[in-house]
C-alpha cells in the first residue's frame, strides 16, 4: 500500500485541518485486513455464523438443480413423442365410448384416413394398447403391452426398425398375423437368436416375427423397447373383448399427426377440424376432441416446472434469509462484546465511517466465505442427489451466481444494522465499557 | 514558548431540562509546549469531564479550546478522530490494548487509522518498531498483551501514545493498575520523554506521583482551584 493507490489525497493539503479529506476512509486494503482479523480471532462464532448462509446457498443451488432436472426429463420427454406433431384426442366422456351415446360422434380408427388426406400432414398414426401373455418356445411372459398401430407409427412416433421390417399396407389391410419386437422384448423371448422368421403365440394367436424396433427407451410412461408392434386392425379383430368392441366400434383414443415442417400449424389445424365436422356432420364447436400441439404441451409442462421452480427457490430464499438474520444477530452480540475495542479504535483515530466500514465488511466476509463453502456444498450435494436418488438434478451456474450474490447482499443488508450501532457508539462510553 | 493547550472559559453543562450539571464551570488553563503537567482533583470536580475535552474524546459545551494554535472547540465527530490520531496520543490506566493482538499490531494501530502521508506497511512497522524500542519493548514485539506483564503492557501504550509523534501525550492514572515499583518504571519513561521535549499532561489522584511533575493544576468544582508548581513528596 502506498500512497499512490490510496483512496486517501491529502497529500498535498496543510497539515492543518484539511476540510474534506478527513471524512475519508482508511485505505480499503487495511479495512479488510482489521475485518479479516475479527472474523478469525473467533472461528467457532465466525463459523456458526456462516452456518446459515451455508445451508441457505447450499438450498438454492440444490433445489435449482432438481427443478431444472425435472425440467429437461420432460422437455426430453416431450421431444422424444416425435417432431412437428399434433396430437388429436378423444373427449373423455363424449362420443361412443362404453356407457357413452351410441349415436354420438367419436373418433374412429377411420378418421385417421380423413386427417391424412389434408394438406400439410406428412403422416398419421393411432394405437390402440392391450396386455396379453407371449410365448416364444419354452418362454413365456404374461402381461405384454401389445401396441397395435398403423403405417405411420416408425415416422410419426420417432421409433427406427432395427433388423427386419415393419408391416405393410397388405398386410394392416388384412389383418395379418405379424409382430415387430422392441429391442428388450426381443432379447426376453429369444436371448442372442435372431427372432426374425420366427414364431411367437400372443394369447392363443400365433404370430410371424418380421422385424425388431431399434432402442429408443422410455417416454412418459411407455417403454417402448418392451412393446410388441402389430398391425392395429389385427388388435381390433383378435385381441379386444368382444362385448367391449361391441359398444366401441373401432374408437381410438388420440390420432398422432405428423405436419410437414415450416408448415403453418395452426391452417392444418384448422383444416382437420372442418373436414372431421364435415365427415361427422356437426358443427366445428361440437367436435368431440380436443387438439394439441407438441408446443402447447411443452408450454403447459413448462408453466408447471416454472412455478415448482419458483416455489423451490422461495424457500431456498427464505432459509437465505434465515441465515442473514443469524449474521445481524451475531454481529450485534459481536458489536457489544467489542465495545472496548472499538473505543480503542476510536481513541487512536478511527472515524465513525472506519467502524461502520470494519464491521460491514465483516459481515460481508462471513457472508462471502459462507457462500463459498454453501456453493461447494451445493454443486456437491446436487451431484450427490442426482446419483444416489432417482431425482435428476441440473446444476444451473446463474442459480450459482443468484445464490452468491444473494449472500453477499444479505452479509450487506443485515450487516448494516450492527455496524451503524458500532460507529454511533460514543468513544468515551466505549472506553468505558467492561 | 508555543502554546499547546490552551482554554477560554471551557464549560461543560450535562442533564436535560430543568436539572443541568456544570462539570466545568469555565475552565481557563495555558499548557506549553515541552510541560509536564498534572491534573488533581477530587472525584466529581470535573478532572475527567476536562481530560475527555482536552484529549477531543468530547466537545465543551461552551468555550474555545486551541490545541497546538488551531481551534477545536467546535469540530465534529470525524475531524475530532483526526485531531486524535495526528495530535494526541493516550496512555489509560487499563492499558486499552486489542487483545489477541501483538505488541506490534497494537502500536502500528495509530499509523493505519493515518490519513495524511500514509504509510506502506512496511513503513508502519518499522516506525512502530522503532517505537516500541523506545520504551525498552523491542524484544517483545511479537509478544500478545496477555503474554506482557503489567509494567510491559503500560509500555507497549506508551509506545503506541509516540508512534504518530503527537504534540500532546494524555496520561490518565498511568501508574494506576500498576504496584509501586512498576510504577515508578513508567513514570521514569515518562520523565525521559518530557527530558526529551515531549508535552505531557496527566491525571492522577496520588499526591506523590503528581509532585514528580514541574507543574499541577487542581480542580474543585468544575474550575481550576489552584495551579503552580508541584510540591515534591507529595503535600500540596
Amino acid at each position: 500500500m502506498t500512497t499512490t493507490t490510496s483512496p486517501v489525497t491529502t497529500t498535498n493539503e496543510p497539515e492543518i485541518m484539511p476540510a474534506t479529506a478527513v471524512t475519508d476512509i482508511i485505505s480499503p486494503v487495511e479495512i479488510i485486513r482489521i475485518a479479516w482479523e475479527g472474523v478469525v480471532r473467533n472461528k467457532v462464532r465466525s463459523l456458526l455464523t456462516m452456518l446459515g448462509v451455508i445451508i441457505g446457498v447450499a438450498a438454492v443451488i440444490i433445489m435449482i438443480a432438481i427443478s431444472a432436472g425435472t425440467e429437461a426429463t420432460i422437455a426430453e420427454q416431450i421431444e422424444g413423442l416425435g417432431s412437428n406433431l399434433v396430437f388429436i384426442q378423444a373427449s373423455f366422456g363424449r362420443g361412443g365410448g362404453p356407457g357413452g351415446n351410441n349415436n354420438s360422434p367419436s373418433l374412429v380408427y377411420d378418421d385417421v384416413e380423413i386427417v391424412a388426406s389434408v394438406g400439410g400432414v406428412v403422416a398419421t398414426t393411432v394405437d390402440q394398447m392391450t396386455t396379453q401373455t407371449v410365448k416364444a418356445g419354452d418362454v413365456s411372459l404374461t402381461d405384454v403391452s401389445l401396441m397395435g398401430t398403423t403405417l405411420g407409427f416408425p415416422t410419426v412416433r420417432d421409433v427406427e426398425i432395427g433388423d427386419g421390417r415393419f408391416f405393410n399396407e397388405t398386410e394392416l389391410d388384412r389383418s395379418a398375423k405379424v409382430a415387430v419386437l422392441g429391442p428388450d422384448l426381443a432379447e426376453q423371448l429369444f436371448g442372442e437368436a435372431n427372432p426374425i422368421g420366427q414364431s411367437i403365440t400372443v394369447g392363443t394367436t400365433k404370430l410371424a416375427v418380421i422385424g425388431v424396433a431399434a432402442e429408443k427407451g422410455v417416454v412418459g410412461n411407455t417403454d417402448f423397447d418392451s412393446l410388441l408392434y402389430v398391425p392395429i386392425t389385427l388388435v381390433f379383430d383378435k385381441f379386444m373383448p368382444s362385448q367391449f368392441r361391441q359398444f366401441a366400434g373401432d374408437n381410438v383414443r388420440i390420432i398422432y399427426v405428423q405436419v410437414e415442417a415450416g408448415a403453418d400449424m395452426d391452417l392444418v389445424i384448422q383444416q382437420i377440424q372442418l373436414k372431421l365436422a364435415t365427415s361427422k356432420d356437426v358443427s366445428v364447436d361440437d367436435l368431440p376432441f380436443t387438439m394439441q400441439t407438441q408446443q402447447d404441451i411443452i408450454d403447459t409442462q413448462g408453466a408447471t416446472t416454472e412455478a415448482f421452480r419458483n416455489l423451490l427457490a422461495w424457500v431456498a430464499g427464505v432459509s437465505l434469509l434465515v441465515g442473514g438474520i443469524g449474521i445481524m444477530n451475531i454481529m450485534l452480540v459481536s458489536v457489544t462484546e467489542r465495545t472496548r475495542e472499538i473505543g480503542i479504535r476510536q481513541s487512536v483515530g478511527a472515524t465513525p465511517n472506519d467502524i461502520r466500514l470494519q464491521f460491514l465488511t465483516e459481515a460481508l466476509m462471513l457472508s462471502l466465505v459462507g457462500g463459498l463453502i454453501g456453493v461447494l456444498f451445493g454443486v456437491g450435494g446436487s451431484y450427490l442427489f442426482g446419483s444416489t436418488s432417482d431425482m435428476r438434478t441440473v446444476i444451473v451456474p446463474s442459480s450459482i451466481a443468484l445464490a452468491f450474490g444473494s449472500a453477499a447482499a444479505v452479509g450487506i443488508f443485515f450487516g448494516f444494522f450492527p455496524a451503524n450501532k458500532a460507529a454511533q457508539l460514543d468513544p468515551i462510553e466505549a472506553l468505558r465499557h467492561e | 514558548m508555543n502554546s499547546i493547550i490552551q482554554t477560554n472559559g471551557l464549560r461543560k453543562v450535562y442533564g436535560m431540562g430543568d436539572i443541568q450539571v456544570a462539570a466545568l464551570a469555565g475552565v481557563n488553563i495555558r499548557i506549553d509546549e515541552g510541560e509536564f503537567v498534572a491534573v488533581m482533583g477530587p472525584s466529581g470536580s470535573g478532572k475527567s469531564t476536562l481530560m475527555n475535552i482536552l484529549g477531543c474524546l468530547d466537545r465543551p459545551t461552551d468555550g474555545q479550546y486551541f490545541l497546538a494554535g488551531e481551534d477545536v472547540s467546535g469540530l465534529d465527530k470525524v475531524r475530532l478522530a483526526s485531531i486524535r490520531n495526528r495530535r494526541i496520543g493516550f496512555v489509560f490506566q487499563s492499558f486499552n490494548l486489542l487483545s489477541r493482538t501483538s505488541a506490534l499490531r497494537n502500536v502500528m494501530l495509530p499509523l493505519v487509522y493515518k490519513r495524511e502521508n500514509q504509510l506502506s506497511p512496511a513503513q508502519r512497522e518499522e516506525k512502530a518498531l522503532a517505537a516500541l524500542e523506545s520504551v525498552g519493548l523491542a524484544d517483545r514485539a511479537h509478544h500478545e498483551p496477555n503474554e506482557l506483564s503489567g509494567g510491559q503492557r503500560q509500555r507497549v501504550a506508551i509506545a503506541r501514545a509516540l508512534v504518530n509523534d503527537p504534540v500532546l501525550i494524555m496520561a490518565d492514572e498511568p501508574t494506576g493498575n500498576l504496584d509501586t515499583k512498576t510504577g515508578n518504571e513508567i513514570m521514569e519513561l515518562l520523565h525521559n520523554l518530557h527530558e526529551r521535549g515531549r508535552t505531557i499532561l496527566m491525571v492522577t489522584h496520588e499526591a506523590d506521583i503528581a509532585g514528580q511533575t514541574e507543574r499541577s493544576i487542581v480542580l474543585v468544582d468544575g474550575l481550576v482551584a489552584s495551579d503552580g508548581r508541584s510540591v515534591p513528596g507529595g503535600a500540596t
